[in-house]
C-alpha cells in the first residue's frame, strides 16, 4: 500500500494516471521478462501511446511541452509502482540534444515523429572501453568523405540500441591535442540505426545482473550522411554536457521512486508479518531503519525538486543536478537494503520483487555518472578544491 | 445526442480496507481514493459513442464534497467534455443520489444516462434502478453491450441465465457491467486538457432536493478470518471429511 503522501507532490493528476497505467504491469510481468532478459515492449508501448515519453517535446513539435518537473513526476511514479523506467527513460531526454542544437530542418524532420513514438530516439553513445569516465579520451573517429562521415571505433554500455531507431553518437572529428582544449574536436552525429546495422555497425548485447538492454557497438567504416551532424563540428562535447543535467535530475527522480517503493513495501510488510505473536513492525529495531530510509528519501527528494525547479527556471543547476543524483541513488540503495532486511528470507525470493528492484536500483550509483565523479565535481566547482582528474 | 455519465469517488480497488476501531465505518483516513471501476467503464462507453459520432457531448456528474472533483477531472481526462459536481457533505444514500441525478437530468436533458451497476464501496446496486423509477425512463441494467439504433438503444444484459438483449426508447438509462469495455488510459495531453474543461458546481437546493437520510449504519466489522486448511492423505479421507466433518455430502 502507498504511504499517505501518495499523489500529494507536484502534478497529482499525472501521478495518479501513471500509477493507474503501471498497475496493469505488475510484478509477474517484470519477473517473466527478467528471466529472459527481454525488453518490456508492451509497457513501453502503453507509455508511448499515452504520451508520457514525449512530455518534454515542445507542443509545436507534437509533444506535451511540459517542464522537467512533470517528467520527474512520471518517472518517479513508474519506479514507485515497481516498474522499470530504465527501459525507456532516454526517449524523454535524448531528443534534447537535437532540440537545443539541431537545425530547424532536423527538428522538423525528427521531433514530431519522436513525439508520436513512430521514431524511437533512446540510444546515446558516449562511453568507450578505453576511455571510461574520461570522455575527452574517446577514440571513435568520424572522417569526412564527400557528403558523408566515415566512422570507425567502438563503444560500450550503450543502452537500448536494439530498441531504438536513432542514436545520438559522440565521436572525434579532430585529435585530442589538435584544439585549444582536450574537449575540442568532438562532434555529435545522429545515426539511423535501421540503416547502419550490418552496414558498418555491429551491435553485441551485454548480459548484466539486471534486465537492462545494454550493448557494445563496433564501427567499421560506417557511413553517415554529413547532414546528420548536429550543430557545429568540433563542439559536440558541450552539446552532450548540456543534456547531462536533465538526465541526472530525471534519474534522481527515478531513484526517489525506487526509494519510496522500498519504504512502502517495507512498512506494509512490517505491519502485517507476525513473528513472536505480534507484527515485526512493533519492534523499534525493525521500524527505525524504515523510518530512517523514509527520512533520507524525503531529504533527497527535496533536492531533486529544487534541481528540477532551477532547471525549469533556466537557472544554473549543475551542482543541484549532481548532488540530487548522488543523494537519491544512495537513498534508494539504503531503502532497498532496509527493505530486504525487513522481509528477511522472503526479501530474496523472486516472487516478492524486492530483490529485482534492489538489483535494478544499484545501477544508478554508477551510471550515468558514478558517485566519485560527482564528488570530484562538487569538490572542484562548489568548494574550489584542486581538480582531481 | 447528449450523454450524461455519473462517476463516484470510492476507495481504490487495490486498497485493503480496515474497519474503524469503534466499528462505526470503514476507515477512510489516508486511504487512496479513485473513480469507481464501473463508473470508469461508463465514461469509456460514453466517450466511445462520441468518437463514433453517435454522441455529440459527454457530461460527467459526481455527487460529493470538493474532493470528488478529482474523479470528475479523471472523467474529463478520459474524454468527457464538461463536468458537474453536486456538492454534498458526508455519505449520501442511493435514493438521494437518484433524486439529485434526476434534478441534473431535468436541467441537462440528456438522451442517454450511463451509470455503473454499483459502486465498489457500498455495493448497493440501486441507484440506476431508482433513477429509472423516478424519471420514468426505460432502463437497461448490467450492460455488456450498448448499441444506439435510431431513437432506440439496444442493451445486451448479463442476466443469470446468460445474455438478454432489450430495446429501449431514448431517453434511457444504462448501467454498466464489467465486460462492457476496457477503459483506456488517460493520455498526458488529455490530462492537461482536462484541467481547462468547464466544471460547474450545483447545490442540492439548486436541484430542488433536500438530502435526507433514511438509513443508519449500525456496525461495520471485518469478515471472520479464514481458518488454515489441512492436507488430506487420500481420496477416502477427503470423502470421509466432506461427509462427517463438513457435512456437505451424504
Ligand atoms: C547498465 C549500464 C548502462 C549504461 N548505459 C550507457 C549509455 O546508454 N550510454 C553511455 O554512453 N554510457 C552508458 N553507460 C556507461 C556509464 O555511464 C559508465 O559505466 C559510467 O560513467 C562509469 O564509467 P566506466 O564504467 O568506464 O568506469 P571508469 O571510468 O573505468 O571508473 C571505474 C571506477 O573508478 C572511479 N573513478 C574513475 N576515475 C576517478 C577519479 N579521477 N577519481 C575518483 N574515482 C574515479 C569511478 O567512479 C568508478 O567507480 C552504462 C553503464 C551501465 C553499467
Amino acid at each position: 500500500m502507498r504511504s499517505p503522501s501518495a499523489f500529494t507532490g507536484d502534478y497529482p493528476e499525472i501521478r495518479e494516471a501513471v500509477a493507474q497505467l503501471c498497475a496493469d504491469f505488475p510484478g509477474d510481468y517484470w519477473r517473466a521478462l527478467d528471466q529472459e532478459r527481454a525488453y518490456p515492449t508492451e509497457f513501453v508501448q502503453a507509455l508511448t501511446e499515452a504520451g508520457y515519453l514525449s512530455v518534454l517535446i515542445p507542443e509545436q513539435y507534437g509533444g506535451a511541452g511540459l517542464p522537467l518537473g512533470a517528467a520527474c513526476a512520471i518517472l518517479e511514479e513508474i519506479q514507485r509502482a515497481g516498474c522499470n523506467g530504465g527501459a525507456c527513460h532516454a526517449q524523454m531526454y535524448t531528443m534534447g540534444t537535437l532540440l537545443r542544437h539541431g537545425s530547424e530542418q532536423q527538428k522538423q524532420r525528427y521531433l514530431p515523429a519522436i513525439a508520436s513514438g513512430e521514431l524511437r530516439l533512446q540510444a546515446f553513445g558516449v562511453t568507450e572501453p578505453g576511455s571510461g569516465t574520461d570522455t575527452t579520451r574517446i577514440r571513435t573517429r568520424a572522417e569526412r568523405d564527400g557528403d558523408h562521415y566515415v566512422i570507425n571505433g567502438s563503444k560500450v554500455w550503450i543502452s537500448r540500441t536494439e530498441h531504438s531507431d536513432l542514436m545520438v553518437l559522440l565521436v572525434r572529428t579532430a585529435p585530442r591535442d589538435a584544439g585549444a582544449k582536450p574537449s575540442d574536436g568532438m562532434s555529435v552525429l545522429l545515426v539511423d540505426l535501421r540503416e547502419a546495422v550490418g552496414q558498418g555497425l555491429t551491435i553485441k548485447p551485454i548480459r548484466t545482473m539486471m534486465n537492462h538492454a545494454t550493448t557494445e557497438l563496433f564501427f567499421d567504416d560506417l557511413r553517415v550522411p554529413a547532414e546528420n551532424l548536429v550543430g557545429e563540428e568540433g563542439r559536440g562535447f558541450r552539446y552532450i554536457l548540456d543534456g547531462m543535467n536533465a538526465e541526472r535530475i530525471l534519474i534522481a527522480a527515478e531513484c526517489i521512486g525506487d526509494a519510496r517503493y522500498f519504504v512502502d513495501r517495507a512498512s506494509s510488510y512490517a505491519g502485517d508479518r507476525e513473528v513472536f505473536g505480534r507484527p515485526i513492525g512493533e519492534n523499534q529495531g525493525v521500524q527505525f531503519p524504515i523510518a530512517r530510509a523514509h527520512v533520507q528519501t524525503e531529504a533527497a527528494a527535496a533536492i531533486v525538486q529544487e534541481a528540477a525547479r532551477r532547471f525549469d527556471a533556466g537557472d544554473d543547476c549543475g551542482a543541484q543536478a549532481n548532488m540530487s543524483k548522488l543523494l537519491a541513488s544512495e537513498a534508494a540503495w539504503a531503502a532497498g537494503d532496509t527493505c530486504i532486511q525487513t522481509y528477511g528470507g522472503f526479501g530474496f525470493a523472486e516472487e516478492y520483487d524486492i530483490e529485482r528492484k534492489f538489483r535494478e536500483t544499484r545501477l544508478y550509483q554508477v551510471a550515468p555518472i558514478s558517485t566519485n565523479l560527482i564528488l570530484s565535481y562538487v569538490a572542484t566547482h562548489e568548494l574550489g578544491l584542486p581538480r582531481s582528474y | 445526442m447528449k450523454v450524461l455519465v455519473a462517476v463516484k469517488r470510492v476507495v481504490d480497488y487495490n486498497v485493503k480496507v480496515r474497519a474503524k476501531a469503534d466499528g462505526s465505518d470503514v476507515d477512510l483516513n489516508n486511504v487512496k481514493m479513485a473513480i469507481n471501476p464501473f463508473c470508469e467503464i461508463a465514461v469509456e462507453e460514453a466517450v466511445r459513442l462520441k468518437e463514433a459520432g453517435t454522441a455529440t457531448e459527454v457530461v460527467a456528474v459526481s455527487i460529493g464534497d470538493k474532493a470528488c472533483q478529482e474523479q470528475i477531472r479523471t472523467a474529463l481526462a478520459l474524454g468527457a467534455d464538461r463536468g458537474i459536481q453536486v456538492e454534498t457533505e458526508g455519505a449520501v444514500e442511493p435514493l438521494v443520489v437518484a433524486k439529485l441525478l434526476k434534478g441534473v437530468i431535468e436541467k441537462e436533458q440528456p438522451q442517454l444516462v450511463i451509470l455503473g451497476k454499483q459502486s465498489i464501496d457500498g455495493d448497493n446496486n440501486q441507484t440506476g434502478q431508482m433513477l429509472g423509477a423516478l424519471t420514468n425512463m426505460a432502463q437497461g441494467t448490467f450492460a455488456s453491450e450498448v448499441a444506439i439504433d435510431g431513437d432506440k438503444v439496444n442493451v445486451t444484459r448479463e442476466v443469470d441465465g446468460g445474455l438478454q438483449t432489450v430495446s429501449l426508447n431514448l431517453p434511457a438509462i444504462v448501467t454498466t457491467d464489467l465486460r462492457l469495455n476496457e477503459p483506456r488510459y488517460a493520455s498526458l495531453p488529455n490530462i492537461m486538457k482536462a484541467k481547462k474543461k468547464p466544471l460547474d458546481v450545483h447545490t442540492p437546493a439548486d436541484l430542488g432536493v433536500e438530502p435526507k437520510a433514511h438509513l443508519t449504519t449500525l456496525k461495520v466489522e471485518p469478515p471472520a478470518e479464514r481458518q488454515a486448511g489441512i492436507m488430506v492423505e487420500s481420496v477416502e479421507q477427503l470423502v470421509d471429511k466432506l461427509k462427517n466433518e463438513a457435512k456437505v455430502i451424504s
